[in-house]
């Protein structure tokens, strides 16, 4: 279960210490997605949707306000234990955030690695997600020599890979053509049936039409709809 | 273009790409200089508490006594008063050894100041007693006061003053060549911490990633210091390496000063190779079991800095 009570978020201004300005970027943000949800996060350029992706995904605080990620209360956890919830949350990033010296299969194996998977299990498993993808024949490719969609696709494989319970996806079709994107709803809309819970940040309105969905939408850092 | 995956799968993934690092290949070097430097400063230590030993031993345990006018009898018992001396001093308790210089002795000593024999001159020259203490022993008032009842005049030369100051200088030397090793240590562990900030800058997106991925500090950390400690003990290894011959070199001409170091002859009448292991085994024994720790302290120093180091950097991720 997510849950955000009055949550702000601000990134450090001009200047230091307690004279410092702060840039607020969310504001009085509050919500809930039950376990196995699916949301839209909607909203245009600016609106606030990477930020409050990063704040689902333990990339970044709260300045302000509650928030429980996957029935954990973040004001309360040690640095160890969000590392470990980070392990539960699989992300799609915009701009793929693939780790250029590791091939395709490596940067896939990274979640089962750091979740300490014997290699033998590894090596099945990341190759047949691999295989489902569509990138079979590029387990050895360094991203790259990969294309846009080839490397949004290993983004996704390395999502998906661990099983995670709660799935962000920032703008996931935008590489991606258009039997691909299908697919990877399709991916998403399965993982989501079978109880992960899913958000979706996209300002493609003929894809949220396509897979209607409750949606989070943002204008100006406040959350202006619900459902 | 494709790369082939080596069989078997190597079975460490170099996730964090450490291995390209540019700052981190040159730190085996760097730590290199400071094993070199901490060898020379172990040295210098364990000669000087060696120095200090051997005053100890030496100076410390001897003493001289001279006996003024030694034919004339003494006060008591009939004999002259160098030989009665003598015959007390063996009697009493910490004495080990007690001989008189015979007269050819005490012209070789002298030689040097008057330029030829005292009796040559027409100086009359005392008896001169060599006295060896037991260890931590010492002659009392009790028995400088018994001394001077025999034979009146006789002077105790106990090197007391010359030994304090040797043994403040060889102290002072100690205390410099461990402020060195620390001064070396604290450097390697600079090295080692600049190393690391370089080697995490230029990782920061992967960190990031990978800390985004769910990997604990503890994780991350324990990467870098295995990298890090790999390089420093390797570093350790070059520095021992390269200060060995320069141990030995200066073992072996330190050698003669050393009593009973070496005991079959000069190096120059042994010849090269000869000398080469009389170098080797001039080495103290504590020098040897120093230089294998270097690395061993190397990669002690490189593991905590870069721990330390890489824990620090990653509170700056939430």
């Amino acid at each position: 279960m997510i849950s955000f009570q009055s949550v702000g978020f601000s990134y450090p201004g001009v200047g230091s210490g307690a004279g410092a300005s702060r840039a607020a970027v969310l504001q009085d943000i509050s919500f809930a997605i039950p376990a196995g949800g699916f949301r839209w996060l909607l909203g245009a350029s600016g609106a606030g949707k990477t930020s409050l992706l990063r704040l689902l995904y333990l990339a970044a605080r709260p300045s302000q306000g509650e928030a429980i990620i996957l029935g954990t209360r973040l004001a309360s956890t040690s640095r160890h234990e969000r590392a470990l919830l980070r392990r539960q949350i699989g992300v799609v990033f915009q701009d793929f955030r693939l780790l250029g010296y590791l091939s395709a299969f490596d940067n896939v194996a990274l979640p089962l690695r750091l979740a300490g998977r014997p290699e033998g299990q590894i090596r099945a498993d990341v190759a047949e997600m691999l295989r489902w993808v569509g990138l079979a024949e590029r387990l050895e490719t360094l991203p790259a020599m990969l294309s846009g969609g080839e490397q949004q696709r290993v983004a996704i494989a390395r999502a998906v890979i661990n099983r995670p319970r709660l799935i962000l996806a920032d703008e996931p079709t935008g590489n991606l053509d258009d039997a691909q994107a299908e697919r990877l709803m399709q991916l998403l809309a399965e993982l989501n049936r079978l109880g992960t819970s899913v958000v979706v940040a996209s300002h493609n309105e003929a894809l949220v039409a396509r897979y209607p969905a409750p949606a989070l939408r943002l204008e100006a850092g406040r959350l202006v709809a619900d459902g | 273009m494709v790369r082939r995956r080596p069989a078997p799968r190597r079975a460490r993934l170099d996730e964090l790409g450490l291995k390209r690092a540019f700052a981190q290949r040159l730190l085996p070097f760097l730590v290199a200089a400071m094993a070199f430097l901490a060898a020379l400063a172990i040295a210098g230590m364990l000669a000087a508490a060696s120095l200090a030993r051997h005053w100890q031993e030496g100076a410390g345990a001897s003493l001289t006594v001279e006996v003024p006018d030694p034919e004339a009898p003494a006060t008591s018992g009939g004999l002259p008063r160098a030989a009665a001396v003598l015959a007390t001093l063996k009697k009493t308790p910490g004495v080990i050894a007690a001989r008189r210089l015979g007269e050819t002795e005490i012209d070789a000593l002298l030689r040097p100041w008057l330029g030829t024999t005292p009796a040559a001159l027409g100086i009359a020259v005392p008896g001169v007693i060599a006295l060896r203490l037991a260890p931590g022993m010492a002659l009392g008032a009790a028995d400088a006061a018994q001394l001077a009842r025999l034979a009146a005049g006789i002077v105790i030369e106990d090197h007391g003053p010359w030994l304090a100051r040797l043994s403040t200088l060889a102290r002072s030397l100690e205390a410099c060549a461990v402020l060195a090793l620390g001064v070396v240590g604290a450097l390697a562990a600079l090295v080692v911490a600049v190393a690391t900030r370089a080697g995490l800058s230029a990782r920061r997106e992967a960190l990031e990633i990978i800390h985004g991925l769910g990997a604990s500090d503890g994780y991350i950390a324990a990467r870098f210091a295995a990298r890090t400690t790999m390089l420093a003990g390797l570093g350790g290894v070059y520095g021992a390496l390269l200060a060995l011959p320069v141990l030995v070199i200066l073992a072996d001409l330190a050698a003669p000063f050393a009593a009973g170091a070496i005991s079959a002859g000069s190096p120059e009448a042994m010849g090269e190779p000869a000398a080469l292991l009389a170098g080797f085994l001039a080495l103290p024994q504590s020098m040897w079991l120093a230089l294998p720790a270097l690395p061993v302290a190397a990669a002690a120093i490189g593991w905590l800095t870069t721990q330390s180091t890489v824990r620090q950097w990653l509170r700056n991720l939430p």
